[in-house]
């Protein structure tokens, strides 16, 4: 109950910021739709999809799925940060639960992120791409999003509590790109070499991008293989694989501060 | 009745012995300061005791609690300034108290209450709802260090908090420290600088590579080291020999024209007027930290 009391202030803590600093998050936002306009506008014309249909239609929920997984950034950064000010250490020389730290983190960035979503959702809508399925199947789409985003704040959580140099979260701001391009985001994969298309196939963004796909009645880019039948439940079970390998290895990570 | 007691503390980082058998022993309501180089274990001490990290070997107890098996009560009893100050730079200063209050578990309007009390003891009541990123480097730190007074705690750790901060800031930070331990709060101040120890401790442990290697009061520990310097620089009207001679026994620099004595400042006047010497300069020279070290350890760094 404290502990999640602790989370909710520290939540507060990251809407003020937005109060006194909107431009970070504005920047933030205005990155994504920078990256959906390049892709859907200039690159867009060039790509053709297995299967047919129009490429903002195909490329709006992968731009979705890749914010959500960019966000894993702003996560590490944050931790680190903190970590880095002493202000970890002061919460932890502080009376409250040891789960308050990524409580709040928990809190803010899946604000920040619902939000975020939120924007890109409108500036699709705005540039010609649409929902044509349920309203149900597009909520659930949007809830795999965030669920997405939920994992990928835990490897953020463990990087930043892990390595508390600049140089970990620089490495995370590169490395998220080839993972984010190796995936079906943004091309089919069956566009791909057959090796390089089996990877991308497997990683857990291509899932959601493939799952909110289908549920916002898009057109997939996928004709066959494990995306074709399973994404939904890939789009489910990925997220809740690396949460439940990352959760115990933040926790660990932050007893061993004490070390 | 000892507020801070830390008996046989030992720990390990690889081959650095940070904490070598480090005792303490300090009574409440009193500054007590901790006195050592960079390296020499002041900050794995303060964390010990702060329960942010274990310690392979010994006991320590804060305001009878025991660090190790009653960390969440000891956290109740203490304040943590560290070597940065902890506070939100986005935020404004009244913004971070109330947030540090409420985790505290105070109620809103507690922490806004707290807050506002803090803010006027340590002068910041103006620049409340400013930023904190456009505080000077001694506002930063009385905020800081007024975040970690919000229960009023038995006691508050200062890890080096002059570090870095110019005359005028350091004094303003000096006088908080006198401020806090006035209210009866005991304090534990780290530090490099012998003369911040002299100002604000009553009793002082100089601590080198993990362990306490002397300790006492600011007066007996510069008995121990050597009393004060005098340093004349001599004009070029003056021969450099003829002052060295009457001041006697004397270190000569002949480079920069300067001679330096063990001796009280009046007594060089009084010797300097008797033999109508007027020097260019005359400059009091407290024994510095490693003169310390070779008077109250033997080992030169």
């Amino acid at each position: 109950m404290t502990t999640l009391r602790a989370g909710w202030i520290l939540t507060q803590r990251e809407l003020a910021h937005w109060a006194r600093e909107p431009w970070g998050p504005v920047f933030g936002i205005l990155f994504s739709i920078m990256l959906l306009l390049v892709f859907g506008f200039l690159f867009g014309g060039a790509i053709n999809l297995p299967g047919g249909g129009g490429y903002i239609d195909y490329l709006l929920p992968g731009m979705l799925a890749l914010s959500m997984m960019f966000g894993v950034e702003t996560t590490a950064t944050a931790m680190a940060n903190d970590a880095r000010k002493g202000i970890t250490d002061r919460f932890r020389s502080m009376p409250m639960g040891s789960a308050s730290v990524a409580f709040g983190r928990v809190g803010a960035d899946m604000t920040n992120s619902a939000f975020e979503l939120l924007v890109l959702i409108v500036g699709g809508l705005l540039i010609g791409w649409r929902i044509t399925s349920d309203p149900a199947s597009a909520a659930l789409a949007v809830l795999l999003l965030l669920l997405l985003r939920f994992s990928v704040l835990w490897i953020g959580i463990f990087v930043g509590l892990s390595f508390r140099g600049e140089g970990a979260t620089s490495a995370v701001q590169v490395l998220v790109w080839p993972i984010g391009f190796l995936s079906t985001a943004i091309v089919s994969a069956e566009t791909m070499p057959d090796w390089l298309g089996a990877i991308a196939a497997w990683n857990p963004l291509s899932a959601t991008a493939t799952a909110a796909r289908q549920l916002f009645g898009n057109p997939t880019g996928v004709t066959g293989g494990v995306l074709a039948d399973g994404a939904v439940w890939l789009a489910l079970a990925w997220p809740l694989v690396l949460t439940a390998v990352f959760v115990p290895l933040s926790a660990r990570a932050y007893r061993k501060l004490r070390a | 009745m000892n507020t801070l007691i830390a008996e046989g503390l030992r720990k390990r980082y690889g081959d650095l012995h940070a904490l070598d058998g480090f005792d303490l022993h300090v009574p409440a309501g009193v500054i007590h300061g901790l006195l050592g180089p960079n390296g020499a274990g002041k900050t794995t001490a303060v964390k010990a005791l702060a329960t942010l990290i274990n310690v392979d070997e010994g006991r320590a107890s804060v305001a009878g609690f025991d660090v190790r098996t009653q960390a969440p009560q000891v956290r109740r009893k203490i304040g943590l300034i560290g070597q940065n100050a902890a506070v939100d730079e986005v935020l404004g200063g009244r913004q971070n108290l109330v947030m540090f209050g409420r985790l505290y578990g105070l109620s809103k309007a507690d922490a806004l209450a707290r807050a506002n009390e803090l803010l006027g003891v340590f002068g910041l009541s103006e620049a409340a709802g400013r930023a904190v990123s456009t505080y000077s480097g001694g506002m930063r730190r009385r905020l800081d260090i007024a975040a970690g007074l919000i229960l009023t705690p038995a006691v508050l750790f200062l890890d080096e908090p002059t570090t870095g901060l110019d005359p005028r800031a350091r004094n303003e930070v000096w006088n908080s420290i006198r401020e806090v331990a006035a209210r009866g709060t005991t304090v534990l101040l780290t530090t490099q600088y012998l003369d911040e120890a002299d100002q604000l401790a009553s009793q002082i442990s100089v601590i080198d590579h993990g362990r306490v290697v002397a300790g006492g009061s600011p007066d007996a520990l510069k008995r121990q080291v050597g009393g004060d310097r005098v340093a004349v620089t001599v004009g070029i009207r003056d021969s450099l020999d003829e002052v060295a001679r009457q001041l006697a026994p004397a270190v000569v620099d002949a480079d920069t024209r300067t001679v330096t004595v063990s001796a009280g400042l009046a007594d060089v006047v009084r010797i300097l007027d008797k033999y109508e010497i007027s020097p260019e300069d005359l400059q009091l020279r407290r024994p510095t930290l490693d003169e310390a070290f070779l008077a109250l350890t033997g080992d030169a760094r």
